[in-house]
């Protein structure tokens, strides 16, 4: 329990208004985007609309301190600020309308919720007086988006906007990060009040963010991890939402334990690192699915043990003891059940395990990995990133774009085939570079998310990995890329096929390829409409003169490369069965 | 293992909308709720959720722990039935010339220690505190004799063994306060706002 006077200290002062003059009097719109800057936003992703206009109007006075990217469709406006928000490792800000404006957030909210990303979003509403009447673009934002948000609120009157949007930044931001939707009644937002500075948020006294780290659990852990012969590490994004990828590395590298990634968690650690052995669950590599259930101790860190990472639950690391670091409680023993529950922030908890561990070196155990590694070489991955015929696979153009870029580029990959081969191949040197839907798997999130990366990190090359299917899900945004001038580049791996789809299909399904023939239109002259430079290439003798191309071009480049129409993405773990049980064909 | 009934106890902030917030947590994983209530709590500002299920203990600890994250949700416990006090209460309407005839009723009235709340010249309405079964029981008992109408309220439960997060709840509202509800002031001015 907080005593009072800890409390008293821990209350932030009052951040006066941003124009430097007193302001006794201000409107609710006004209050909104004073919230903003008192919290650091600088980019706002959105959309106008009727009930948001008051917020717009305001907005037209805010013009030099807040940059408004105006998208074409508020999904795209949502799935830019996921992007924004997974490259600054800031929270990223929407603004929709409400009615339409407002459900259009529902997917990219879903995204956000399962793969952790902090936004806050402000949805405007009918006037107060109208809500439950039917009226026009009236939808009942707040009930639609309460189990896809970490916190939602409507807001009937201005002179709560100060303490509700403080709020909302600290819960979405803090503990396990999470979208939050603010629904602003058009009263509210035109109301003037009496204004008294924006106070940030600190503590919310139901809302514990962080568990309370128990130093007798780590230290339980650290006596396993010293007495492991054959341990092994799997991490998630929670090291990268945590700030701790220098935490971690410190830890594996006095451990010298075997360290692989679940889709999230990858770029947080080189993937050159002699520890980083690969990629975990359905289509990742094979020696960490198939050692998984022969480690001894298996410590997950900032993962959630998703069912495709971990295959058949009653057949996956039975023989290991399991040590969960999470800031989450209530991803302990969810899917996992764990031997030493080590709650806490992985900032705070690694550099107390790092302490109590010795320092050691698994050689024999990692050349087991090595050696798995060697037989993946030898019956996937060289023949995809070489291959023989004449067809174009998309492991060649990711290499490809691995070589031109050396491994510094943001990566954002839409679904499908092209997301899992652009994972296991694409090269990281460093943290917040793999931009993608994971939990949610939703088609349509890269070209908007590529936008909101290219914002969240401008110094960066951006180059947005998009399969055919995905690409025409929202490929609107190519005028957001027109109008606001966003360097990103599109390079869509074309199969003619929904490939993932088709890859089931043929392998369970009898090759009954039930309504997966996409058609495309041409993609170089649509981008050429928008005033996107473009390409097309079908040859391998052109790739790397395409992709040297696209990203020395001084602007927006879409590629397209045409690939094989029936490539499956191998290793695989089948659905039903154990990691171990993973196919090389 | 077998599904068995448990009662859960959420301690939440006095919020417009977190009873919807907790309700689709059960109808997300198609738990049917036999029994909701909301009711304050011995802390000004604190209320208090009760709610039964039939579900697997494993499942029930899982859910527990998903409510418990939500931001407004201080605390969550789940009871099976002898970790808890509990009662339900029932109101029976019945036509009073009818009572007024049969001795009969009259003793089984007594016998379920129901009580009249009110006599009217056509109806009569008792009420009972109990147990599921005791409750039931007076429905199939009074039933020849005309039950016109009957209504049973949700569960509510005490935990034995609570003192510890009393204590805690206490000190814990003294340094801090909870909020006001802010409701819809506006409902009520339609005429008043040009709107458009």
């Amino acid at each position: 329990m907080t005593n009072a006077t800890t409390l008293e200290a821990k209350t932030p002062k009052a951040i006066p208004h941003s124009s430097g003059k007193q302001v006794d009097e201000v409107t609710g719109s006004q209050a909104v985007l004073e919230a903003f800057i008192a919290e650091g936003v600088d980019t706002i992703f959105g959309y106008p609309g009727g009930a948001i206009m008051p917020i717009y109007d305001a907005l037209y006075d805010y013009h030099d301190r807040l940059k408004h990217i105006l998208v074409r469709h508020e999904q795209g406006g949502i799935h830019a600020a996921q992007g924004f928000a997974r490259t600054s490792g800031r929270t990223g800000v929407v603004f929709a309308t409400s009615g339409p404006g407002a459900t259009n957030l529902v997917t990219g909210l879903a995204d956000a919720m399962i793969d952790s990303t902090p936004l806050v979003c402000i949805t405007g509403q009918v006037f107060a007086h109208l809500l439950g009447t039917d009226a026009f673009q009236e939808t009942d934002v707040v009930n639609i988006t309460t189990p896809v948000t970490k916190w939602n609120y409507q807001i009937t009157d201005a002179t709560e906007i100060p303490s509700v949007l403080a709020k909302a930044f600290y819960i979405a931001g803090s503990g396990r990060p999470g979208p939050v939707l603010i629904d602003i009644t058009k009263n509210a937002q035109l109301q003037k009040f009496a204004y008294q500075g924006y106070t940030p948020c600190k503590h919310i006294r139901s809302y514990r963010p962080k568990p309370i780290v128990r130093k007798e659990f780590v230290e339980e852990a650290a006596k396993l991890i010293n007495a492991a012969e054959k341990p092994f590490i799997l991490f998630g994004q929670g090291v990268i939402l945590g700030k701790a990828e220098k935490e971690f590395k410190a830890f594996i590298e006095k451990t010298g334990i075997p360290s692989a990634w679940t889709v999230l968690g990858l770029s947080a650690l080189p993937t050159d690192h002699p520890l980083n052995v690969g990629m975990l669950g359905m289509h990742g590599n094979y020696g960490p699915n198939v050692l998984t259930n022969e480690c001894d101790v298996l410590i997950a860190i900032g993962m959630r043990f998703d069912d495709r990472v971990t295959g058949r639950l009653d057949k996956y690391a039975k023989q290991a003891k399991v040590i969960h670091l999470d800031i989450d409680p209530s991803e302990i023993d969810k899917n996992v059940k764990s031997t030493v529950p080590v709650w806490g922030d992985c900032k705070e908890t690694l550099p107390m395990l790092t302490q109590l561990v010795e320092k050691k070196e698994h050689k024999a155990w990692l050349a087991r990995f090595n050696e798995y590694t060697r037989q993946e070489v030898e019956a996937v991955i060289h023949d995809e990133l070489n291959p023989t015929s004449e067809i174009l696979t998309m492991g060649e153009v990711i290499k490809t774009v691995n070589e031109l870029t050396n491994g510094d580029a943001v990566i954002v990959t839409d679904v499908g085939q092209h997301q899992m081969v652009a994972c296991r191949y694409a090269k990281f040197n460093q943290s917040k570079s793999n931009v993608t839907s994971g939990g949610l798997g939703t088609m349509g999130f890269a070209l908007p998310a590529a936008i909101g990366a290219k914002f969240g990190a401008p110094d960066r090359t951006v180059v947005a990995v998009i399969g055919d299917g995905g690409f025409q899900m929202t490929l609107q945004e190519l005028g957001t890329i027109m109008q606001s001038e966003v360097n990103v580049k599109i390079l869509i791996l074309n199969n003619r096929f929904l490939g993932m789809v088709r890859q089931w299909q043929q392998l369970f399904h009898d090759k009954r390829y039930s309504f997966v023939d996409i058609q495309s239109p041409d993609f170089v002259m649509l981008a050429k409409s928008y005033g996107i430079a473009g390409k097309s290439i079908d040859q391998r003798t052109d790739l790397k003169a395409a992709v040297t191309e696209m990203i020395n071009h001084n602007g927006s480049f879409l590629l397209e490369v045409m690939v094989g129409k029936e490539n499956n993405v191998f290793p695989m773990v089948p659905q039903g069965c154990s990691v171990s049980e993973i196919r090389l064909k | 293992m077998s599904k068995q009934e448990f009662t859960i106890t959420v301690y939440t902030e006095n919020q417009i909308g977190l009873l919807n917030r907790i309700a689709i947590m059960f109808s997300r994983r198609k738990i049917n709720i036999e029994s909701l209530n909301t009711s304050p709590s011995e802390v000004d500002s604190v209320h208090r959720f009760t709610i039964v299920i039939n579900e697997f203990e494993e499942v029930v600890k899982k859910l527990v722990r998903q409510i418990e994250k939500q931001v407004e949700v201080l605390k969550a416990y789940y009871n099976t039935e002898d970790e808890i006090v509990w009662q339900e209460m029932a109101l029976y309407k019945v036509p009073t010339d009818i009572i007024a005839e049969k001795v009969k009723v009259e003793r089984l009235l007594h016998q379920y220690g129901a009580r009249a709340v009110v006599i009217r010249k056509d109806y009569t309405v008792f009420e009972t505190t109990g147990h599921r079964e005791e409750l039931e029981g007076l429905i199939k008992a009074l039933e020849p004799y005309g039950l016109i109408e009957f209504v049973r309220s949700a569960r509510i439960a005490i935990i034995k063994a609570s003192k510890g997060f009393h204590e805690k709840l206490k000190e814990f509202e003294e340094h801090e306060p909870g909020e006001e509800v802010i409701e819809n002031e506006f409902l009520d001015k339609q005429d008043e706002v040009f709107t458009m």
